[in-house]
């Protein structure tokens, strides 16, 4: 049952097993095991990026294509169900028909850019996908007509899932149970489900495909795989979940606007995940998401103290101010693609 | 059969595949025109083109040491944008320490202020490349994948280090007495500081030609271009040419960048990996590699971007990745698709 679940890609070392447990558990007890709405505020984003770093996982180490377009797929998918919730009102059909729509424009821009660029050389991918994608950013915050331009579009979600709603009166464990437990929930199995369903994917005939065509391309169309087609299918398949990762993002802060789906900060963040928790494996995207995101939270604490006590030297107290988090993930991010090009997750594997 | 004689002949291209073969070349020319008969007005056609011209120039002289870097060793840094911002950073801190000389009304001190702040930015940025190329890209040579996951590590380390340095805050500087202002050519204003940046870009245009037609280093990059084992096998030091052309790749970068940072007059950490943007599409757009293909597209974009800013200014930044697209669409490697013997 469990192997089902898992689609026979159990995670192959205790330690890798004990942790991945411990994170599940974690976000799915979270509320009542971390009360405060920062806290739950960091599970969901942990949820949500979960998804959009195991979609990008999907293209960067499975199929090895780079893209610097995951954003805009991330942001269309946002902007899909933002608006209908705009334009339609608080309800659960603007919900589906945003998140659907979303979805589509998503498919339908990745199957352009594929088809564009995807016969050339990785390189010319990747430039190619950062100006689309930067394009796509600069277009979006101006065309503030529809799309509130760079302040972004607020919006009311169903009643049923704000903290106004109360399921009942009582508290339980010290918690309300109101409509934000029940977003929270949503947004938590929706994410488990997308991440199963990725995990699928990649274990099935398909995405062995990838993994050959990621190793030697050359090879592979040579066996028969039409490498651009398997390429653009995948392409496709991450944009959309992309999507749906940023429709949960869109339902989740009630708010969406190019700094929080489109900017290349994400980007880069989506990049250090992937690398840093390991390429090529879906739980890499977890660990990598789980580490990245209580670092961007806790680590600058940790710095704080640091800068603290060292006080006075000029340059060291600079080097580790909080507000220099990104320096200390980046130099990581660069030793793990030398030494440790499997991410931890190859670490906890032993290999 | 009687009639089959065999002769020996010399065919010529047909005119057809001469034009075609040349057909980048009117490139610019065709979106000028273009560009005067959307606008109407000669003048602020002069103006817009003047101003197309030198963001273009600037634009190419970021581009050309991405370009020939790709060439000669086959990387792509997406690391350049740091160097473009600590070019910038480097030479505005010249420009403070020399704030008397910039206020002066003599040309002399303010070039010379000019000179001093490019010249220590592109020893600065050189001498960080060489760090960057040791540190960073030496390990992963022939490795496309690692490479563009790298050099992105080495740009934000380097925005994060600028940061350090430099403090967050973005610098404000008003450019040199003699370059504010504007010369008045057929009714037209044009920026002195515009004239300025056209006619270097066209300098460093043609002396780069020079250097990789007249040169012997030149004639090793472009043979280094073609099949880099080759040189090796002939006994050239080809890692040490790697080095050296990547130094000076990330030196135009800082040259780029201190230009770029008196044309905006504001500099932040962020700069540079902003104006990558249209450099990978001029890079795209020119073929990989090419110095007249990259000297060409940074022309176009710089020119469309103006145009199209003064027309529809929200489609500016689309319009050249539709500019891309078309050009894609055309010679699906670039303007200018450089050979490779393997």
């Amino acid at each position: 049952m469990m192997m089902k679940l898992l689609s026979g890609d159990s995670p192959r070392s205790k330690m890798l097993s004990a942790v991945l447990l411990l994170i599940l558990f974690g976000l799915m007890f979270a509320p009542f095991l971390f009360p405060g709405t920062r806290s739950l505020d960091t599970a969901a984003r942990i949820c949500i990026f979960i998804v959009l770093v195991a979609s990008y996982d999907l293209l960067l180490g499975y199929t090895g294509v780079v893209s610097f377009a995951h954003t805009m797929f991330f942001g269309i998918g946002a902007y899909g169900t933002a608006l209908a919730l705009v334009n339609m009102g608080a309800s659960y059909s603007a919900i589906v028909l945003g998140t659907v729509c979303g979805a589509l424009v998503a498919g339908a821009f990745a199957f352009v850019i594929a088809l564009f660029s995807l016969r050339v050389k990785a390189i010319f991918f990747a430039m190619m996908t950062l100006a689309v994608a930067s394009a796509f950013l600069v277009l979006i915050s101006q065309l503030s007509g529809i799309t509130g331009g760079e302040d972004g579009l607020s919006y009311r979600i169903p009643r049923e899932m704000t903290p106004a709603f109360k399921l009942i009166k009582e508290k339980v464990l010290g918690v309300r149970l109101n409509g934000k437990l029940i977003t929270y929930y949503v947004v938590f199995f929706s994410s488990l489900c997308l991440f199963l369903v990725l995990l699928r994917m990649v274990n099935s005939p398909f995405g062995r495909v990838l993994q050959a065509i990621r190793e030697n391309a050359f090879r592979a169309e040579a066996i028969g795989y039409k490498v651009v087609r398997y390429r653009s299918v995948a392409t496709i398949l991450s944009a959309v979940m992309a999507a749906l990762a940023g429709s949960l993002m869109a339902i989740w802060l009630r708010y969406t606007g190019p700094a929080t789906t489109l900017s290349m900060d994400i980007m880069v963040d989506i990049l250090l995940m992937v690398v840093i928790g390991g390429m090529g494996s879906m739980y890499g995207a977890v660990i990598g998401a789980v580490l990245f995101l209580l670092t961007q939270s806790y680590l600058q604490d940790l710095l704080g103290i640091l800068q603290e006590s060292l006080g006075s030297l000029p340059v060291v107290s600079d080097v580790v101010s909080p507000e220099r988090w990104l320096l200390w993930l980046g130099i990581l991010f660069i030793c793990s693609i030398y030494w440790f090009p499997k991410g931890v997750v190859g670490r906890l594997r032993g290999t | 059969m009687s009639d089959s004689l065999i002769k020996p002949r010399i065919e010529r291209p047909p005119l057809s595949e001469v034009i075609e073969a040349k057909a980048p070349l009117f490139l610019v020319p065709v979106l000028m025109l273009i560009g005067l008969l959307a606008i109407g007005s000669g003048s602020t056609w002069l103006t817009l083109t003047a101003a197309g011209l030198a963001m273009g120039m600037m634009i190419f002289i970021m581009a050309s040491g991405l370009t020939v870097i790709f060439g000669l060793m086959d990387v792509i840094n997406f690391g350049h944008g740091a160097f473009i911002s600590l070019g910038a950073f480097a030479g505005f801190t010249i420009l403070g320490l020399l704030g008397g000389w910039i206020e002066s009304p003599s040309i002399a001190l303010n070039l010379g202020a000019v000179l001093l702040a490019v010249a220590f930015a592109m020893l600065v940025t050189g001498l960080a490349g060489y760090g960057f190329e040791r540190l960073i890209v030496k390990a992963v040579y022939g490795q496309h994948l690692k490479q563009i996951l790298v050099t992105m590590g080495g740009l934000v380390v380097t925005q994060q280090l600028i940061y350090v340095i430099w403090g967050p805050d973005e610098i404000v500087l008003a450019r040199p007495t003699a370059f504010q202002g504007s010369f008045v050519v057929l009714g037209a204003a044009i920026e002195k500081y515009r004239v300025l940046a056209i006619a270097i870009g066209l300098a460093l245009f043609v002396a780069m030609r020079l250097v990789l037609s007249r040169t012997r280093i030149g004639l090793l990059v472009r043979a280094g271009v073609q099949n880099g084992e080759m040189v090796e096998a002939l006994g050239y030091p080809i890692q040490k040419l790697f080095l050296a052309v990547f130094m000076v790749g990330c030196a135009l970068a800082g040259l780029g960048g201190v230009m770029w940072g008196l044309y905006q007059e504001t500099i932040t950490a962020h700069m540079g990996a902003e104006v990558m943007i249209s450099v990978f599409i001029v890079v795209i757009i020119g073929g990989l590699g090419s110095i007249e293909g990259c000297f060409i597209g940074a022309m176009l974009v710089g020119l469309l971007t103006n145009y199209t800013g003064f027309l529809i200014p929200k489609l500016a930044l689309v319009s050249t990745i539709l500019l891309m697209g078309a050009v894609l669409m055309w010679r699906p490697q670039g303007l200018y698709p450089v050979v490779k013997a393997h």
